[in-house]
């Protein structure tokens, strides 16, 4: 490819070495531990779904019981095929027993090791031929209906109740929306369990939960088979569940994750031990379904400056690609993020933004991109944020993005009503349209302000990461040098959740989805 | 003269007292001429003399999308409106500082925090964080201020231990994404907190955000409420002359 940045790519090279370094390095942490929602996720995994008489999910009552009885260390998996060669009974039946008190796992008479992986491998197959078949039938819908041209026009929708999202979601995808997500109810992301059931009430967003997921999913399939295009559904794999969310979005074939490996850490001062553990066996779920996941750099543009701080921007994509490709997640599936953050402001605002973009884009070739919209300075002038969301629009079919999350006029004023949204889709498909090879056609001036700009976004990237590739991740974090901000190795919530894997820990679908079709 | 009368005051278009004015609404029917029809009506009944439709649009689910224009009927006296504000002087970052030196003479603390579910920090990191917002630095910059950002979603709980752990002279809170006014509980779920541990009348407390004015958080029992367009200094300024009255 040649690069219309004049990038040197010697440095690119250096960069994704030193990512890489750092990331191998940190999987070696994360493949010595377990948490309590990389076991709630197994259990889910093994067909266990449900909740008790007081409303806790049966994975919560499962891993509290293991957890209890001083077993987490071992895993789920070990606990659980143990009780069923035991038993003679299934997941499901052993799960409701745990919770009316009769069975306690951890003081089962422990059988042969033989026996329990030979019981539990035959149990995660099932799941996985399912998850599988999800994938193979996305990809048929997309051959035989067919899907819209990148960029994906991205909506979400965010009423607090499933029901008016459907309604919200069809009537987007009837205007031209590629992928539809469903706002999360603030501060679910907190929650150290999964909400239960069809929800109608949240605040800011909808509860993520497997029967919300099915609900959209059913609603998406029959709008995307009337307008003769696929409907993506996405959701947020991120917070406290994070592998357990990716769990039912296999399950019931969401198409698009939120999936950072630091974004928990940074912006929801979630452990760091814990989200790094998690992110892990979230992402081989999501390589393993087929789904693009969503890197969150776009937020540290909404805290940090997005002129002084792109290159922690682009040193975080880095860091993203060489975990996600850690767990098996390949680059067509990597929906790095980036946004268009900079104040309205600034003299020729516009070119640096553009060039930025176009560096993200010859950096990670195949990366779908996921570029975010003009928040930050979003006024509550709605007529001058139409037009900041235009100028977006043409950053990002100038520079072939991948998932374009659409601005709303009303960003900062409220959660999109439907006439916001059906005027930003209008927005995006007629700048879209009209520019279509717009890109194609054009080149920059050698040394100008676009190339130069691009060049030193990326040299301090490539520095930022040579520093982290010394101190590690870890450190790095701890001294805020990503999105100002600073979190300790054992601060924030979930640390009483990770524990280190006993001799006897086996995760079965480790070994069946990384990496595998 | 151009016909302005205060105590008549009517929204302009291109000539005073036209009363010109413009509205966007969906309606949740479908779009054909009695829909329009339908629209013209509404304005008339909110006082709208000669509606017209100049975009009807399908928003794809039978509802439609109304732009429309038409001559507001009613006029407001302009005279008799009273607003309450914030009655202290605004001061930039360095009077500020100088203010802190002369009168308090000790450093003053602050501390912050995005409550309750709201996970949107935009607002308090505009106001406390080193870098400040639009070129007017945060509190954290100021000399002489002792600023403690909680980040997002802090329960209202830790917000007041913090406070009394730190010793704080001031509390104040960002609302940002409140849906179904949800701000309103939470906001007064602090001060109760606060009144609950008698340290109410020890501390000056403030609430910011988009849909906070001065006179709801007057009603809500804090000392002062910043809309949109506040800056560090404005808040900073409040704080420090509210203390020193004290």
């Amino acid at each position: 490819m040649t690069s219309k940045l004049n990038l040197d790519f010697s440095i690119v090279e250096k960069a994704r070495h030193s990512a890489r370094v750092i990331a191998e390095d940190t999987q070696t942490f994360i493949d010595r531990h377990t948490t309590v929602a990389v076991e709630r996720t197994v259990v889910r995994l093994l067909g266990v779904d449900g909740i008790d008489e007081i409303e806790r999910p049966l994975p919560n009552v499962v891993v509290d019981n293991i957890k209890k009885g001083g077993g987490l260390a071992e895993g789920a998996a070990f606990w659980m095929g143990n009780a069923m060669v035991h038993l003679g009974k299934g997941a499901q039946e052993i799960a409701e027993g745990i919770s009316r008190n009769e069975i306690d796992l951890t003081t089962l008479p422990v059988q042969a090791s033989e026996k329990i992986e030979a019981i539990i491998e035959a149990e995660a197959e099932k799941t996985v031929a399912r998850i599988k078949a999800n994938r193979e039938q996305r990809e048929h819908f997309i051959r035989t209906v067919g899907e819209g041209p990148k960029p994906y026009l991205y909506v979400i929708v965010a009423t607090g109740n499933i029901y008016e999202d459907v309604l919200q979601a069809q009537a987007a995808a009837r205007q031209g929306a590629d992928i539809i997500a469903v706002i999360r109810t603030t501060a679910q992301s907190l929650l150290d369990y999964v909400p239960y059931g069809a929800t109608t009430e949240g605040f800011g967003g909808t509860y993520a939960t497997q029967e919300n997921f099915r609900i959209m999913r059913t609603a998406l399939d029959e709008v995307g088979t009337e307008v003769g295009r696929y409907i993506r559904l996405c959701n947020y794999c991120s917070g406290l569940c994070m592998p357990e969310i990716a769990a039912m979005g296999a399950i019931e074939r969401l198409d698009v994750m939120l999936n950072d490996a630091l974004y928990g850490i940074l912006f929801r001062d979630i452990n760091m031990q814990r989200t790094l553990v998690d992110q892990y066996f979230s992402r081989i779920i999501n390589g393993f379904a087929g789904i693009i996941i969503n890197t969150g750099e776009d937020n540290y543009l909404t805290t940090s400056d997005a002129i002084e701080e792109a290159h922690t921007v682009l040193a975080s994509q880095f860091i993203n690609e060489q975990f996600a490709l850690l767990a098996g997640l390949p680059e067509e599936q990597m929906g790095l993020g980036h946004a268009f953050e900079m104040s309205p402001d600034i003299e020729d605002g516009f070119l640096l933004e553009l060039s930025q973009a176009q560096m993200t884009r010859e950096i990670f070739p195949k990366a779908p991109l996921k570029y975010m919209p003009p928040t930050k300075f979003m006024t509550g002038n709605i007529f001058k944020g139409h037009l900041q969301d235009a100028l977006f629009n043409v950053v990002s079919i100038m520079t072939n993005q991948g998932l374009q999350l659409l601005g709303m006029p009303t960003e900062a004023i409220h959660t999109p009503l439907l006439q916001d949204r059906a005027l930003s889709i209008e927005n995006a498909k007629y700048i879209f349209n009209n520019l279509r090879h717009f890109g194609d056609e054009i080149e920059f001036k050698k040394d100008g302000m676009i190339q130069m700009r691009a060049q030193s976004v990326l040299k301090e990237a490539a520095d930022l990461l040579g520093e982290i590739e010394h101190i590690g991740i870890m450190a790095t974090i701890e001294q805020g040098k990503f999105a100002d901000v600073t979190r300790k190795m054992d601060g924030g919530k979930g640390l009483d959740g990770v524990t280190q894997k006993g001799s006897r820990y086996f995760n079965p679908f480790i070994s069946m989805m990384l990496g595998g079709k | 003269m151009n016909g302005l009368d205060l105590t008549r005051v009517k929204p302009y278009g291109d000539t005073m007292n036209d009363g010109m004015m413009q509205f966007s609404f969906t309606l949740p029917i479908p779009c054909n001429e009695e829909s329009k029809e339908a629209a013209k009506q509404l304005l008339i009944k909110m006082g709208i003399e000669e509606p017209q439709v100049v975009s009807a649009q399908d928003l794809g689910v039978g509802y439609t999308f109304f732009i429309m224009y038409g001559k507001c009927a009613h006029t407001i006296d302009y005279t008799q409106i009273e607003v309450p504000k914030v009655d202290s002087d605004v001061m930039d970052k360095y009077q500020v500082e100088a203010f802190i030196e002369e009168h308090i003479k000790r450093d003053v603390v602050i501390v912050g925090a995005c409550t309750g579910t709201d996970a949107h920090t935009v607002g308090i990191d505009a106001i406390m964080n080193m870098k400040g917002y639009d070129g007017h630095y945060g509190l954290e910059r100021y000399h002489g201020i002792k600023a403690y950002n909680l980040g997002a979603q802090v329960p209202n709980e830790d917000l007041v231990a913090k406070a009394i752990e730190l010793g704080a002279d001031a509390i104040i809170v960002s609302q940002i994404v409140t849906q179904k006014d949800v701000h309103i509980p939470n906001m007064t779920e602090l001060i109760e907190l606060l009144e609950s541990e008698g340290i109410r009348e020890k501390i000056i407390v403030c609430a910011g955000g988009p849909r906070i004015s001065y006179e709801l958080a007057k009603e809500l029992g804090y000392d002062a409420g910043f809309g949109t367009g506040t800056y560090a200094e404005d808040v900073a300024s409040f704080i420090v002359q509210a203390l020193a009255k004290k």
